[in-house]
């Protein structure tokens, strides 16, 4: 007696935030009140990535794809699907039943997708081994361990040209065979789960979809270089990744899959988990090792490089999250199969957390080489609110703009450096015309001059000094010496900085000033935000020719600045407006207009 | 669970593929919708339902994926189920019992042989 019908709840993050949980068990409850639960199957897996239209449920085999979903639709979804087999149509994602042989993957969300590094988010349930197991999991290792030599292994890595997706792009092999190569009785293997870009979900939703398939990299990262021992560091603020992560090492365990002995095969390797206090700086590697070690988090002079000198002085391995994830599928399948997926400089798919001014936010992960306009705007579905696109900004507080021109640029590592934007960990934050540019390079370097660790002080004193120029721009206070100023100090800043934080942080404020020059000139010599968001510089007035004089927006103003008589135009006091656009927002005559 | 062994961890994947593959829907170039109407239910549509999931089942066949629909419009000649393959295009049966259920996994779906005589013309 097998079930007929399969119901995957998202467990991600994001659908959890939506109850997602009350939905999983309100579907078993209700399975079992109405008689089914031994034909259904109720399972909890990771993100489906189509966080938009979460909570999800996606019901088998008929692959109807369920968005939306209330705790209180459980019980239409067992009656109605299960036990009649009538879709929900009005819970369907494109509200219409489904045709014979129709797939989730037509959804044009999904159709520009290639998963490998989420290939089992949303398919298996995360707490469950065997369901890893299942889908060809640990058969990477098995071979790790029974077939191949140490140098096989990083031979395979070698050619399947994968390349550090923490955001600089280091070749992953070399890590790999200088650690190999550097002397040590003992060597570690670490994984960067440290993922502080704002915006930025990918690894933590590849732990909470996946979490063995970091363990199972790590593993025979630990066999290529001759390391027992491995690291997790992640931050407190995961949760559910740790929760997730502690019960896949618990079940590797009782398999035998970490600890002594491994399959029988003689190699030793465990890994332990190290929670981070949620430090940006503390994604940078040096800092990182630091904090393992129990120190304060700030980066040290490189070299030596972790591959010579890393934890506790020994040669250590570290790697991102999304990197070892690739690990798996690279040993499994063959170097030179992952190799074919992707352009010549970059090989295989890279992960990004779409977010910010677009229709379809979300976790997508594609092939290197699609173009941003294909990500934006047939995966992402366009600009929210029918406003117009202005700017993507790709690498968060490291990276810069890119702008319409240059949205059909090949998304790898070397083509997104050449148009003055980075890689980075994948958060891909899309602006409408409604975000002012400089506002923008504010808010990041608010970020980075938080964030600086204090210990060099090109970051420490570059990062607030441009903090306070772009503050004084966006006040209305800037002078045209500013600009000047910014580069001279972002470019010194780039220059004298120990690590990447400071490195990287004016990247923002040098990208927008390069596309954007004429928004930062609207400040400074009109005083005028083009956007409308740099409070100081904008007003809000009333047009007389289109006041009917209804009253609502004196009644809704929180300050008292808008007067006038009923049915006669009103008007605003502007030493007493805080332009907080309750007005504009609440008149129905579009009679309020801010310049 | 005991630790386990290389022979272990493999007849243990191969038990759990077959598992997973119960919801694995790509690589299924037929589909079987059984109509499951009020009408559908009311003249034993879930009889027939189960036989086909298990003659599926115990011929292995995996290429096949079973659903259900809501009434197509032919309740007169409920149970009603339709077939879609690439040989035969989307044929349709009525009044499917449990044996002519198993008759059309095993004569139509692995036979690739329309049963003439059960056919019934669903409206366009």
């Amino acid at each position: 007696m097998g079930f007929k019908n399969y119901i995957l709840v998202c467990g991600g993050t994001g659908c959890e935030s939506s109850k997602s949980d009350l939905i999983y068990k309100t579907l078993i409850e209700e399975a079992k009140a109405q008689g089914v639960a031994d034909q259904v199957q109720v399972i909890k897996t990771g993100c489906f990535g189509f966080c938009e239209q979460g909570p999800i449920v996606k019901v088998l085999p008929e692959d109807s794809f369920y968005v939306k979903v209330k705790p209180e639709d459980a019980r239409e979804l067992i009656s109605e699907h299960v036990i009649k087999g009538r879709e929900v149509t009005r819970l369907l994602y494109n509200k219409t039943p489904k045709k014979p042989l129709e797939q989730v993957e037509d959804i044009q969300f999904y159709q520009k997708q290639l998963r490998i590094v989420l290939r089992n988010c949303g398919v298996i349930d995360p707490e469950n081994i065997d369901d890893y197991i299942a889908n060809d999991g640990y058969v990477a290792l098995e071979k790790a361990l029974f077939d191949m030599s140490e140098d096989d292994i990083i031979e395979e890595v070698k050619k399947s040209g994968l390349r550090g997706r923490g955001g600089a792009g280091f070749p992953t092999w070399m890590k790999w065979n200088f650690t190999k190569q550097a002397e040590g009785d003992v060597k570690y293997v670490v994984c960067n789960a440290d993922e502080g870009d704002p915006g930025a979900y990918m690894d933590r939703s590849t732990l909470e979809g996946d979490p063995h398939s970091v363990l199972e990299a790590m593993t025979i990262c630990g066999k290529a270089i001759g390391a027992h021992q491995g690291y997790i560091y992640i931050r407190a603020e995961y949760p559910l990744a740790i929760h997730r992560l502690e019960i896949a090492m618990k079940q590797a365990r009782e398999y035998g899959l970490l600890g002594k002995n491994i399959l029988g095969s003689g190699f030793d390797y465990d890994i332990e988990i190290r929670l981070g206090a949620g430090a940006f700086v503390c994604g940078e590697e040096t800092a990182l090792l630091q904090s393992i070690e129990g120190h304060r988090g700030m980066p040290q002079p490189r070299p030596p490089f972790p591959a010579v000198k890393g934890l506790w002085g020994k040669p250590t391995v570290i790697n991102n999250v999304e990197t070892w994830a690739n690990i798996p599928v690279i040993i499994a399948k063959g170097g030179d199969e992952f190799a074919k997926v992707g352009t010549a400089d970059s090989h295989g798919t890279k992960v990004f957390a779409l977010t910010g001014k677009v229709c379809n936010s979300g976790l997508v992960e594609v092939p290197m080489g699609t173009t941003l306009r294909e990500i934006v705007f047939d995966i992402g579905g366009g600009i929210a609110n029918g406003r117009k696109f202005k700017a993507v900004q790709t690498g968060g507080p490291s990276g810069g703009v890119i702008t319409e021109e240059n949205l059909d640029t090949p998304i790898d590592f070397g083509g997104l450096q050449r148009i003055g934007s980075m890689m980075g960990s994948g958060g891909m934050i899309v602006m409408d015309d409604s975000d002012c540019i400089v506002d923008v390079a504010k808010f990041y370097l608010e970020f980075t001059r938080d964030e600086s660790c204090g210990k060099c002080f090109p970051c420490r004193i570059g990062g607030k000094s441009l903090y306070n120029l772009l503050d004084k721009i966006t006040i209305g206070n800037g002078t045209e010496e500013d600009i000047e100023e910014l580069k001279t100090i972002a470019h010194a800043m780039q220059k004298g900085s120990l690590c990447a934080l400071g490195q990287t942080a004016p990247n923002p404020v040098l990208s927008t000033l390069r596309y954007f020059p004429e928004e930062y000139e609207a400040h400074i010599r009109d005083k005028k935000c083009p956007a409308g968001k740099c409070k100081k510089l904008i007003r809000y007035q009333i047009d007389p020719n289109k006041c009917i004089g209804c009253t609502a927006c004196s009644r809704k103003c929180p300050v008292g600045a808008i007067s006038g008589e009923l049915k006669k135009p009103h008007s605003i006091n502007q030493s007493a407006c805080i332009k907080c656009g309750v007005c504009r927002q609440t008149c129905k005559f579009s009679a309020i207009t801010v310049e | 669970m005991a630790k386990l062994s290389l022979e272990e961890l493999r007849a243990l994947r191969d038990k759990e593929s077959a598992r997973l593959e119960k919801r694995e829907i790509h690589g299924k170039n037929v589909h079987v919708v059984v109509a499951m109407g009020t009408c559908g239910i009311q003249a034993g549509a879930k009889v027939t339902l189960n036989s086909i999931v298990d003659e599926i089942e115990a011929k292995g066949l995996k290429n096949v994926i079973v659903t259900q629909s809501g009434c197509l419009g032919k309740c007169d000649m409920e149970p009603v189920v339709e077939v879609y393959s690439p040989e035969t295009g989307a044929v349709a049966y009525g009044k499917v019992d449990a044996k002519l259920a198993k008759q059309i996994v095993d004569e139509h779906i692995i036979g690739g042989k329309v049963l003439k005589d059960h056919q019934i013309k669903l409206e366009a």
